[in-house]
């Protein structure tokens, strides 16, 4: 059975009064990350905003079991959990690292992808905000081309960013999919499928910034939308090699109404600077992408 | 050390200091074992690697891409309540360095040998004690082995001592010097071990039955949970672990004196003393360095003088009035040091003249850089460094502003 707004779990793992800022999409998918493992998971928590979510000690809004491990050592401190649990015969846990997009992108790569090939049984949960929100905005490796931040204040990025889905692709592991805070029951039947697949597991989660993006804390889910009917983002999974859209995407791609990119970078502040040769650049970038995905997709 | 002959069956087996190591973490039944190749520690990695493929060693084995890694796997393994090992040298321990400090943080009783090697730039494999020495701060119990069968009874140990107060041990060894050089060593049997070492009980354990969330952002003063209780804030946290530093003096000792026990090689002393009861020249070395001033004082003994050794086996705590009660009958201290606190002398030096301090014991303090990158250290050349050090006895200039070095410069 499909899981709708009405059969989905009442049981809160995720507290009210968290830390997080208003309108945090973060704070929605990891609700439903949770609902969806059901409290049968330990987690481990590099520095991000996930780290101010979890509360301040003695304090938490957190009713799972979780470690906050260094930056670099998130997907190395899932290995250890996993190895412990082994090693002490402790069965039916999952594993679950979860990392902003610096902890995966940039500093915490080299312990993701030496878990990965190692064919660690976890599950690895990147959330995207698309630059280091936690520490004022800076720009990471996921940070657009063209963003304004708290590191490329006058020009705006020079790069684009690079495509970590892929990249975990790339190390054949059995599960990896995208996600997006506003189409929670997609994440959420994706964390449920992740949760039965033994071996590593990737699922990209897309969240929307309010203050580092430059929106209304009002306008989370609407961005997050924008995000997916442009083509920004694309839902999709794969399962063991086999390419599937999902959700929205799956919807857009059957009527074929992807609208241009710039109606979403016209919604934030942080695109204020980005030049009609970024824009360009980005919607060609976009639709060699999409293209891509349609021609892989098996469920079209 | 001291031996005593015990009524049992021994197998004397000839091993390096790695293998006698690989051999304490087996014999300590280590459940999970991550470590990246470095030299000289490789050969400890390989070995229980071999340990565990064969059927040998029940544990799970992580093949890491890094040092950090490794000791982040070690941490949150134990957070499960796993009985950790790792083992590094030199980059290595540098790389560790952050989580070093999160082991210790999180007071998890994580168990590394530290092969001492010496650290770039530029390159160089061979022995010196930076890499360790330079860990001191990191909240870790450091005990430095003087020989291979030290280092086998040393990692068993090592477990129960970090077990009892919740601090992570580094049991450290002279790279080359012992990490490759074979001696006999005495391998007690595996039910021997089961009955000094009990298995591990954890007191941070993280389970979905109980769920608790740790190492959370903690404010500098205490704050109240939502039971209205006062817990510690930061500061608290780290007096707790410098507390259970200073009170682990008792607990290295109890365990060293219930080894002698169980496998009658007592280990009932932060040190080791070679000649101090009369002496009134002394040199003080950490690891196998001290023991070829053992060597040095033979020939300084033949000569008429009154000369003893003080090894250091316990670095951190550091056994201050120990210390100070052994040095009393001292007139010259000769301190030497595989490693330098740049800008100032040997770790060593520092740490024996602060433990003089106020104790009118008005020796000379003399200390010696020696054996940088593998630089060999000859008795002959510890026992000119003492020859040459006895005028300072009538000029009464008890302190130098910087060390010696023993080099060609």
């Amino acid at each position: 059975m499909k899981t709708n707004a009405i059969n989905l779990t009442e049981t809160e793992y995720l507290l009210p009064g968290n830390r997080t800022c208003p309108g945090c999409a973060l704070s929605l998918a990891y609700r439903h990350i949770l609902k969806a493992l059901e409290g049968q998971v330990i987690v481990t928590v590099p520095a991000s905003c996930l780290t101010v979510l979890h509360g301040m000690y003695p304090v938490t809004s957190v009713d799972v079991p979780c470690v906050n491990t260094p930056f670099a050592s998130t997907a190395a401190s899932a290995s250890g959990l996993v190895a412990g649990l082994k090693a002490l015969g402790k069965k039916g846990l999952t594993v679950l690292a979860i990392a902003g997009d610096g902890g995966t992108y940039d500093i915490g790569i080299q312990a993701l992808s030496g878990a990965a090939e190692r064919q660690t049984d976890f599950l690895y949960i990147c959330y995207d905000n698309e630059g280091y929100m936690n520490t004022g905005n800076q720009r990471s490796g996921s940070t657009p081309l063209g963003v304004i931040s708290g590191t490329t204040p006058i020009l705006g990025k020079q790069q684009n960013q690079k495509n970590m889905a892929a990249i975990m692709e790339a190390h054949g592991i059995p599960y990896v999919a995208t996600a997006n805070a506003s189409y929670p029951l997609d994440l959420y039947e994706k964390v449920r499928k992740a949760k039965t697949i033994e071996g590593t597991r990737f699922i990209h989660v897309f969240t929307p910034c309010p203050p580092g993006w430059r929106f209304p804390f009002s306008a989370t889910i609407k961005i997050g939308e924008l995000a997916v009917q442009t083509g920004w983002v694309v839902l999709y999974e794969v399962e063991d090699g086999v390419f599937r859209l999902t959700s929205a995407s799956e919807s857009i791609a059957r009527r074929g109404d992807l609208k241009p990119v710039r109606e979403y970078f016209e919604e934030q502040g942080r695109f204020n600077s980005i030049t009609e040769e970024q824009i360009d650049e980005l919607q060609d970038w976009i639709n060699a992408r999409w293209k891509h995905c349609l021609d892989r997709a098996t469920n079209l | 050390m001291i031996n005593k002959k015990i009524d049992r069956k021994t197998d004397i087996q000839i091993l390096d200091g790695n293998h006698a190591a690989a051999q304490g973490a087996k014999l300590s039944r280590v459940q999970v074992i991550a470590a990246y190749p470095i030299t000289p520690q490789t050969p400890v990695t390989e070995t229980l690697s071999e340990f565990v493929e064969g059927g040998k060693l029940n544990a799970e084995y992580v093949a890491v891409e890094g040092e950090h890694s490794a000791l982040a796997v070690c941490t949150s393994a134990s957070m499960v309540g796993a009985r950790t090992f790792t083992a590094t040298s030199s980059h290595g321990l540098a790389y560790m360095h952050e989580m070093l400090h999160w082991a210790a943080g999180a007071r998890l009783p994580v168990v590394l040998a530290c092969v001492n090697r010496a650290i770039g730039a530029p390159w160089n494999i061979l022995n010196d004690q930076q890499d360790s020495i330079a860990q001191r701060d990191t909240g870790w119990i450091q005990i430095y082995a003087r020989n291979n069968q030290e280092i086998l009874d040393s990692m068993i140990q090592a477990y129960k001592i970090a077990e009892a107060v919740y601090v992570p041990v580094m049991v450290c060894y002279d790279g080359y010097v012992l990490s490759h050089t074979e001696m006999p060593v005495d391998v007690p049997p595996q039910e021997d071990v089961d009955r000094f070492l009990p298995p591990y009980k954890p007191h941070t354990i993280l389970d979905p039955a109980n769920p608790k969330n740790y190492n959370l952002v903690t404010l500098a003063n205490p704050r109240v949970n939502t039971e209205g209780v006062l817990c510690h804030g930061y500061m608290e946290l780290r007096y707790l672990l410098q507390e259970a530093l200073q009170h682990s003096r008792e607990t290295i000792i109890r365990v060293g004196q219930e080894f002698g026990v169980q496998f009658g090689r007592s280990y009932s002393n932060m040190f080791w003393e070679d000649r101090l009861d009369d002496a009134d020249i002394v040199i003080v070395a950490t690891g196998s360095l001290a023991l070829e001033a053992t060597v040095a004082t033979d020939t300084l003994r033949e000569a008429g003088h009154k000369v003893g050794v003080l090894g250091l086996r316990v670095f951190r705590p550091f056994p201050k009035s120990d210390v100070v009660k052994a040095l009393k009958k001292s007139r010259l201290i000769l301190v030497f040091d595989k490693n330098i606190s740049y800008g100032l002398e040997g770790a060593t030096c520092s740490e024996i003249k602060s433990a003089l301090y106020g104790n009118h014991l008005n020796a000379v303090v003399r200390n010696f850089i020696v054996g940088l990158g593998g630089r060999d250290v000859k008795a002959r050349e510890l026992a000119d460094a003492v020859k040459r050090s006895l005028p300072l006895l009538q000029e009464g200039v008890l302190n130098t502003e910087y060390p010696e070095w023993m080099c060609d410069i």
